[in-house]
């Protein structure tokens, strides 16, 4: 997984059918000091995440279990709401 | 599998419910080096491992999920081993 943060969301008029009902976010992932890290991504919110909020992320094929049974065809996938991570 | 150093703990409380109870640990993946290499990673730690530690991280769903011991866990990195050492040759 990644850190990120949510920066936008994704509006489609035409999509998979499998998609209805699938919030479609931007994700900027960041280091642990808050940095972005590469390029912003799209990935499909299962956990009610909003703009601004700081987020982790699964990339590949498990970013569609949380929609199980529906295959839902996405490739990142927001799991958890960060409260606070901490540096050792 | 990639090696890494364990540099951080994370909280959340929501979440997939396939992670409640699991532990999530920041990592830095490591060259043969230990330098760090690419960006940080976020793992669940399938070992007890803690802060500063060397690590195994196994890079994919099906196997990180496994690790912690839950089928489908919408998870992609998981913590396997604690390292001892690494020898060349």
């Amino acid at each position: 997984m990644q850190l990120g943060r949510v920066v936008g969301h994704v509006v489609l008029s035409l999509k998979n059918d499998t998609l209805d009902g699938v919030t479609l976010l931007l994700v900027q992932p960041l280091s642990s000091l808050r940095e972005p890290v590469g390029r912003v991504v799209v990935a499909a919110d299962s956990v009610g995440s909003g703009t601004g909020e700081e987020v982790f992320f699964v990339r590949g094929k498990e970013a569609s279990f949380p929609f199980h049974p529906t295959e839902v065809p996405a490739d990142a996938g927001i799991v958890g709401i960060v409260d606070h991570w901490h540096i050792g | 599998m990639i090696l890494a150093r364990v540099t951080g703990t994370l909280v959340a409380t929501q979440k997939n419910p396939k992670l409640e109870g699991a532990k999530l640990l920041l990592v830095q993946p490591l060259t043969l080096e230990d330098t760090p290499r690419g960006p940080e990673l976020l793992a669940v730690d399938g070992v007890g491992a803690g802060v500063h530690e060397k690590v195994l991280i196994v890079l994919e769903g099906r196997a990180a999920s496994d690790a912690i011991d839950r089928k489908a866990a919408p998870v992609d990195a998981a913590i396997v081993g604690i390292v001892d050492r690494v020898d060349f040759g």
